[in-house]
């Protein structure tokens, strides 16, 4: 993995280990407070343990950003049914990359991320669905675990503490819905990924219809630190409802593509400027995908701003998964928005019919754009069908395709006009039937 | 049907991972690893893995058709994964998939006459930041350029 060296302007949290020689070995782990969190938490009442997480702001960095110390409140903790931990490290989010650096340069991070999550809600199993594609990181995930269980800080009577907890992998097959958590449960019971009718949420009824705690590879990662030095510390390094240090993976036109740790509400410009090297020379930005491929693109002239949810809501756009795509002027919006849409196309399950259908026009109709032989009314087409599809779906999947191509039709309209059919329409013939003669 | 002894100390493992009466959770890890031996889900697999896992056949060809890692049909001795999604298409991604097609005279999905190479054109495998990104079965490949891929694909030809 060619992982970048860390930025001075970084704020280096959940990525302290991952320069460390023999990083995810669990000594090198112990050596630097590894299972220090852990230890104190077995020590802590369940309350305590989720006040915590709750005072730290901390929110979910797998997409939606939902407060992860209320999200552990909601699991009935008298219920007889049987609780689990699961972590989702489906990461496919197109622009997305950084749940492998945590399994691959500190995976026993995300096992002690994981033995709190545990405590904190009674849990004695869990497992840790990853994709198919990352294979190299099931084994080391696999030969983390096994560590752990030798050195007991898995299994029955966790270093004494007569709380006994249960961790495997278990890998997925190829498919980004899988990554939505009701779809990712389905799958976790030997399914397909087709999402569940919520509530009941996954804290209520997910995993083999029991309480399940269900986060990201990152939240699960974050947790560790908190515990050790506390909630308002966290929440101190982010804005006021969000707490932490997030990863950034910064892809697309910059001289320095990485992945980089920065306080929630970091300016979104220092970090294409300073820790991605900036554009290329001569290069001028035009736009910027701000948390992965389902949300709304931004103008070049929107992206002065700082990264946190409210910020970036503000700006019509979301955090989301801390994917940043970053489009110099030599994009072509119009096979951008069509390589977009071609995604969720590929990836919609088929469950509803907004998302199944109408991803599939969306790709049809910007095809003929994009080859050139679309008329007027298309570019009309896309954004009224991508308007008619939001709201309308199952799962967020069907909003995540529309987001980003209504904000690409809407703000980059003139390319999509550029690159229409040259032909003359006669008086009161109909456009459509243009596209027959070209 | 019998698989090798290490994937089947692997198989009894994972049917331990889950809660007593759940087996059937073990049906896609067991389908991928089992895959990776056999070399495609075969009917014979198929049924085989079903009854493994406490299932019926159709439920877990239902499942196959659903994942897109799971293939009934043989794939090359090294299947090539070439990444076109928006990260990678900006820096050159489709240029890598275009040549690697014309190259190997075959498209998405298709093997090479010699069953040396398969080639699938894929959405995003996580290499965002280190694009245009491939991978060859399971391996990742960082900031390919056209000449690596042109010398990997002699190579890959050479060790059929
Ligand atoms: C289509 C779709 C794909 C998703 N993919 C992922 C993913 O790959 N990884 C992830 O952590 N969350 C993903 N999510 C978000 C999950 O549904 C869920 O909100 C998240 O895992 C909860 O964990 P968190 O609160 O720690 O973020 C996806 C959501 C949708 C709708
Ligand atoms: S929105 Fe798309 S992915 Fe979600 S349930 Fe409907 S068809 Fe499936
Ligand atoms: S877009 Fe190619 S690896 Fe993410």
């Amino acid at each position: 993995m060619p992982y970048n060296k860390p930025h001075p302007a970084e704020t280096i949290i959940i990525s302290r280990r991952f320069h460390l020689p023999n990083s995810a070995s669990i000594d090198t782990f112990l050596a630097h407070d590894g299972y220090k969190a852990a230890r104190k938490a077995l020590d802590m009442s369940q309350d305590d343990i989720i006040n915590e997480v709750k005072k730290s702001n901390l929110r979910g960095r797998g997409g939606a950003g939902f407060p992860t110390g209320m999200k552990w409140g909601f699991v009935p903790r008298q219920s007889p049914k049987p609780k689990y931990i699961v972590v989702n490290a489906d990461e496919s989010e197109p622009g997305t990359c950084k749940d492998r650096l945590l399994m691959e340069f500190d995976p026993h991070r995300l096992i002690e991320g994981c033995l709190i999550a545990a405590k904190a809600v009674g849990a004695h199993q869990g497992w840790v669905y990853i994709r198919g594609e990352y294979r190299y990181l099931i084994d080391i995930m696999d030969k983390a675990i096994a560590e752990a269980y030798k050195a007991n800080w898995l299994g029955k009577n966790v270093q004494g503490t007569g709380f006994d907890f249960d961790l495997s992998t278990h890998t997925g097959a190829g498919a980004y819905e899988c990554g939505e958590e009701s779809a990712l449960l389905e799958s976790l019971e030997g399914k397909r990924g087709q999402p569940r009718i919520r509530p009941p949420f996954p804290a209520v009824s997910g995993a083999f219809q029991c309480p399940t705690i269900l986060n990201n590879v990152e939240t699960f990662c974050a947790v560790p630190d908190i515990i050790l030095n506390g909630g308002d510390w966290y929440a101190s390094l982010g804005v006021p409802r969000a707490g932490g240090t997030r990863l950034l993976c910064i892809s697309g036109h910059v001289q320095s593509p990485g992945v980089f740790e920065v306080p929630i509400g970091f300016p979104m410009m220092r970090a294409i400027n300073e820790m991605a090297g900036g554009l290329r020379p001569g290069r001028k930005l035009k736009a910027v995908i701000p948390g992965g491929s389902s949300c709304p693109v931004l103008k070049a002239d929107e992206c002065d701003l700082p990264m946190d949810y409210d910020s970036l809501a503000k700006a019509g756009s979301m955090l989301g998964s801390g994917g940043m795509v970053i489009m110099d002027d030599s994009t072509d919006m119009v096979k951008a928005a069509l390589r977009i849409i071609k995604f969720y196309q590929h990836e919609s399950c088929g469950w509803c019919i907004p998302c199944r259908e109408g991803t599939l026009w969306l790709k049809k109709i910007l095809t003929r754009l994009d080859d050139g032989i679309g008329v007027r009314s298309d570019i009309d087409l896309v954004g009224e069908l991508a308007e008619n599809m939001l709201g309308r779906t199952f799962c967020p999947l069907g909003d995540a395709a529309a987001l980003p191509t209504i904000s690409i039709v809407k703000k980059f309209r003139a390319e999509f006009e550029a690159r229409l059919a040259q032909v003359q329409v006669p008086a009161g013939v109909s456009e459509s039937l243009v596209r027959i003669h070209v | 049907m019998t698989f090798s002894p290490e994937l089947e100390a692997r198989l009894a493992k994972m049917l331990e991972s889950y809660p007593k009466g759940r087996e059937r959770a073990a049906l896609i890890p067991m389908l991928m690893y089992t895959q990776d031996e056999v070399g495609h889900i075969s009917k014979e697999l198929a049924e085989e893995v079903a009854k493994r896992c406490g299932v019926t056949t159709l439920q877990v060809e239902e499942v196959v058709g659903f994942y897109t890692m799971l293939r009934t049909k043989k794939m090359g001795k090294t299947h090539l994964q070439i990444c076109t999604n928006i990260s990678c298409l900006l820096v050159g991604g489709d240029e890598l998939w275009q040549h690697a097609s014309k190259k190997l005279g075959i498209g998405h999905n298709q093997v090479t006459a010699d069953g040396s190479i398969s080639l699938e054109e894929v959405e995003c495998i996580g290499a965002c930041s280190w694009a245009p990104a491939i991978q060859t079965n399971y391996d990742f490949h960082h900031y390919v350029t056209l000449d690596q891929l042109d010398k990997l694909i002699d190579d890959l030809r050479r060790i059929q």
